[in-house]
């Protein structure tokens, strides 16, 4: 119990300190609404709040399932093949290089207001981590499980899938950890860009009509969500890893 | 299953620079040939020759069996690492070369190996549940699994305590029997003990040492073997 609630102490503390700023600065409820008033505009606007943080949700699960799996995918065709490798590489940087928060404007007016253009800009923003981190896994088997494979006689096939993806299992999961912190930044980039629902649309119309409450909970009710996420991916990731020795 | 002779003749080059020139290895059949040596003069090199893996250097010579026919398909391999797949189960891991090759694994016979590698107890458990002499005792039923008339040992007992590793030895030679047998190793105790030729290898090349009266496998405290391991040790450092 004692365990589970050391996350709450830093919260508890931002909390007091929040509410301390709010009195000590007297500050206008337009500006920095305190606590109170923030946890009352969540309740009044639960169901409001939760449809739009369901629509973000779903981008976000979308987005990271497509983008684990086309960069596990990626990872796969580099590890096999040296000209994948060669092909594939300049384009993964590239999509680092470029930022994807100029992309989003693109992709809103290519795909349109709905969610396509959110699932596609988290795709964009996780892809890159879990290629590259599945790939260094895929390219550091231990030298002596392939050496012996191939006394076995094994082919390179069946190498890949019974020793190296295995081994590579950690190395994955780590890319994955990082993976479900960013892919709500890409959803709520996208709906920033252009949107009719989501709860970074909501953020922009509650900061557009001054209700800096409404906005402040949709905020919280984001990085509570994003944490759970996170917590979940990892608790996942835990278990393979755990599973894998 | 009849286990070959080994030969293995040439040069081997690290970039321009030869590691080892106008060798000639010869391994007898149906028993333990040690290779001894310290790091770096090619024991490694020349025992994966032999494996068929990469070795890293330019080989310019051959690698033959006294019957003729490839080695390939005919050797198994056990290294220092036990090299165990900490994701599988001990018992999985013994049947890890059909696994690999997509052949079904024999229960009954995997059964039957871990019983004499004293592991019964241990076959659904993980490798990181094994103590390092289980794990090497697991590997060695890995290694047996296979079937392979050659058997290719690289160090497989450097790491683990002088009473395990005796251990070890005995349980590896009662259950090696019959098969052409190449261990490397830098412990002359354990050339002393195994060999049934016994190679030292330095800088300047192999050289052939002699044998004890005993046949092995020697106890360990057996005069002529520990008479063997002192003359092996000298030769080693250099003093006659």
């Amino acid at each position: 119990m004692r365990g589970a609630l050391r996350p709450l102490l830093p919260a508890l503390a931002l909390l007091a300190l929040w509410q301390g700023i709010v009195w000590a600065a007297a500050m206008p409820a337009f500006i920095l609404p305190s606590p109170a008033r923030v946890a009352t505009a969540l309740i009044s606007n639960a169901g409001l709040i939760l449809h739009h943080a369901g629509v973000t949700l779903a981008e976000v699960l979308a987005g990271l399932a497509l983008g684990a799996l086309a960069g596990a995918a990626t990872a796969l065709a580099m590890a096999v093949s040296p000209l994948a490798r060669s092909l594939i590489r300049p384009a993964l940087v590239l999509t680092q290089a470029l930022p994807v928060f100029a992309l989003a404007p693109i992709l809103t007016l290519w795909l349109g207001y709905g969610l396509w253009s959110k699932v596609l800009m988290a795709v964009l923003i996780i892809y890159f981590p879990v290629a590259s981190a599945f790939f260094d896994g895929l390219m550091r088997t231990p030298p002596g499980w392939t050496d012996l494979a191939r006394v076995m006689g094994a082919p390179g096939r069946r190498i890949l899938w019974h020793v190296r993806v295995p081994a590579a299992v950690p190395a994955l999961a780590s890319g994955l950890r990082l993976a479900a912190v960013y892919a709500p930044i890409g959803a709520i980039i996208g709906e920033w860009v252009g949107a009719s629902q989501g709860l970074g649309y909501l953020m922009l119309l509650a900061n557009g009509r001054a209700k800096i409450d409404l906005m402040f909970a949709a905020l919280i009710v984001l990085a509570v969500m994003t944490l759970l996420l996170h917590r979940a991916v990892g608790w996942a990731c835990d278990r393979a890893v755990a599973r894998m020795g | 299953m009849s286990a070959p002779a080994i030969r293995v003749t040439g040069t081997a080059f690290l970039g321009e620079a030869p590691l080892f020139s106008g060798l000639d290895f010869r391994a007898v059949a149906g028993g333990w040939t040690c290779i001894l040596g310290p790091s770096g003069v090619g024991k490694s090199t020349l025992i994966r020759l032999i494996a068929g893996l990469e070795t890293g250097a330019r080989f310019d010579g051959t690698v033959a069996a006294s019957d003729d026919a490839p080695l390939e398909g005919r050797v198994a391999w056990m290294a220092q690492q036990d090299d165990l797949l900490p994701w599988l189960s001990v018992a999985q891991n013994a049947g890890l070369g059909a696994r690999l090759r997509g052949t079904g694994a024999d229960a009954a016979a995997i059964a039957g190996l871990l019983r004499r590698a004293g592991l019964s107890d241990h076959a659904a458990k993980r490798p990181a549940q094994l103590s390092g002499g289980q794990r090497q005792r697991a590997a060695l039923a890995r290694t047996l699994m296979e079937d392979r008339p050659v058997v290719l040992l690289d160090e497989p007992f450097s790491a683990l305590d002088a009473r395990t590793r005796a251990e070890m030895q005995d349980l590896a030679f009662a259950m090696l029997e019959g098969r052409s047998v190449v261990l490397v190793t830098h412990d002359p105790g354990e050339a002393a003990r195994l060999g049934s030729r016994i190679w030292l290898m330095g800088r300047d090349g192999l050289a052939e040492m002699p044998l004890p009266a005993a046949p092995p496998i020697r106890r360990v405290d057996d005069p002529g073997c520990l008479e063997v391991q002192g003359a092996l040790l000298a030769r080693m450092r250099g003093t006659p």
